[in-house]
């Protein structure tokens, strides 16, 4: 028999595909992480302010509160996730020493570094990262990361970021996987993607991690739209403690990413589920003021 | 052979993967009718409260019992969980097998660990040594069988990781996330 080992790259990988076709919900209380948990979510991100708030109130975006981390973490059973900023490796040091189940390296925080994403291979927590296209992706595990989210653009309530960046993600592996091998290189000199792990992509046909949607999707049809584009689950941030009933419409957007091929359900599901979150359209956004552009 | 992967959540595209290397002809489950013609069926890992809250709202619950009266079912992790009677906490439970869990028995994340276990009746698949990699994340334990449950794997402290009562399965760890067949390969041997 062997010794235990701890922290491998196949462990954090391997709890994110134990989060497949499920849903991850922001949380600010106990009482919302509870809320969460009975409606279904395999996890949920605690922070103080779901990203609408943030985008609202302005100011700079930092780490939550451990107190509040460790409230919720002791409120529920499911994996519990938390936010550092981008190249904030402190912030993420004394996340892992809270035991935070996943730190997300979020662009929806203030930026702290401009240049350079936290070295996530020093860590034993697993990161989850944003991307909005392959290139940005394949970085982001170049550094560590063991679970990829497509951005969007968070706080909106506006799917259409999603969409995009899901697709080019997508669409561009498709697009790798035509290409004859000796045009591999140049492409990854295109995109500004590690050599190997374009290589990799192209054997496996999607990315070597496990890949959700987020920022935008506040309705069971957008949660079951990113499924149908091809993504392993979905981020709820606003769009469900924004809405006239949380409960109601988390336990709906549950149902919807796991029977997400099956209209009669989706129909069935999306009845009546009070007011969704007022939403903001990206298009009216300032371009300084979008999010995901964050991240290098 | 016809096997089901309760598809309610979970990692059950990766179940699906090693079956079909083994020519069995895989079923993804998320209602009830979808389980007519099945000869076994695997509950994956993921969440259990999510999959519990899940086979209750699509009227799961009392198919799935039904089913794993008559038919081998294999559950990997939050499957194992959901298969048993009992695990400390008010969740939907299929309570088929006479275990008793404890949920995240190893801690958080940070402590979720792989290591190679001594599993005895993976011989009866294969001639080579009977060591298997196992992968706990968040695992849970199964902390006391009742009578005509077999311990089928124990961690070297002596708590138990796998088990088996008649033709159910329980494993607290993941096969389907190493390349290694073995474990699939005596799931089938089961069904069979």
């Amino acid at each position: 028999m062997g010794a235990e080992e701890k922290g491998t790259f196949k462990l954090k990988v391997g709890l994110a595909q134990m989060l497949k076709g499920g849903v991850i919900m922001d949380v600010v209380t106990p009482e919302h992480a509870k809320i969460a948990e009975d409606a279904g979510a395999v996890a949920v991100m605690a922070l103080e302010r779901v990203p609408a708030d943030i985008r609202a109130q302005g100011g700079v975006a930092r780490m939550s509160d451990p107190e509040l981390i460790l409230k919720i973490m002791d409120a529920v059973s499911i994996p519990v996730m938390a936010k550092a900023r981008i190249g904030h490796f402190v912030e993420a040091q004394i996340l892992e020493a809270l035991g935070i189940d996943y730190i997300d390296e979020s662009e929806v925080l203030t930026p702290a570094d401009e240049e350079h994403h936290i070295n996530k291979h020093a860590f034993k927590v697993p990161f989850v990262c944003g991307c909005r296209n392959l290139g940005e992706a394949l970085r982001r595990i170049g550094e560590g990361a063991a679970m990829i989210r497509t951005k969007g653009e968070a706080g909106t309530g506006d799917v259409v970021e999603a969409v995009r960046h899901a697709r080019r993600v997508l669409g561009e592996i498709r697009h790798l996987q035509n290409l004859p091998e000796e045009e591999v290189m140049a492409y990854a000199k295109e995109l500004g993607a590690p050599y190997e792990l374009l290589m990799e992509t192209r054997a496996l046909g999607r990315l070597p991690v496990v890949n959700f949607a987020a920022g935008g999707i506040a309705t069971p049809a957008d949660a079951a739209l990113m499924m149908q584009l091809g993504v392993d689950g979905v981020f709820v941030g606003s769009g469900i403690f924004k809405s006239g009933d949380p409960a109601k419409r988390a336990a709906a957007i549950v149902k919807a990413t796991t029977h997400y091929n099956d209209p009669k359900i989706l129909a069935e599901v999306s009845r009546n589920l009070g007011e969704p979150m007022v939403g903001r359209q990206v298009s009216d956004i300032p371009e300084d003021q979008l999010i995901a552009d964050r991240g290098w | 052979m016809k096997i089901g992967v309760l598809a309610l959540q979970g990692s059950f595209h990766e179940h699906q993967a090693i079956l079909q290397t083994l020519g069995v002809q895989v079923v993804q489950v998320r209602l009830p009718q979808e389980l007519d013609g099945l000869d076994g069926l695997i509950i994956p890992g993921g969440e259990s409260t999510t999959i519990g809250k899940l086979a209750v709202d699509f009227n799961l619950l009392q198919p799935l019992q039904q089913f794993g009266k008559e038919h081998a079912i294999w559950g990997t992790c939050a499957g194992s969980i959901f298969l048993s009677k009992d695990a400390h906490r008010q969740q939907p439970l299929l309570s088929l097998m006479d275990i008793q869990v404890e949920r995240n028995a190893f801690g958080r994340q940070v402590d979720s660990f792989e290591t190679d276990l001594e599993i005895p009746v993976l011989q009866s698949v294969s001639k080579e040594k009977p060591l298997f990699h196992c992968v706990f994340i968040r695992a849970p334990l199964i902390e006391k069988v009742g009578t005509g449950v077999e311990v089928l794997a124990k961690l070297p402290d002596g708590r138990i990781v796998a088990a088996r009562q008649g033709h159910l399965l329980a494993t607290s760890f993941h096969p389907e996330l190493t390349e290694d067949a073995r474990f699939h390969q005596y799931f089938l041997e089961v069904v069979q």
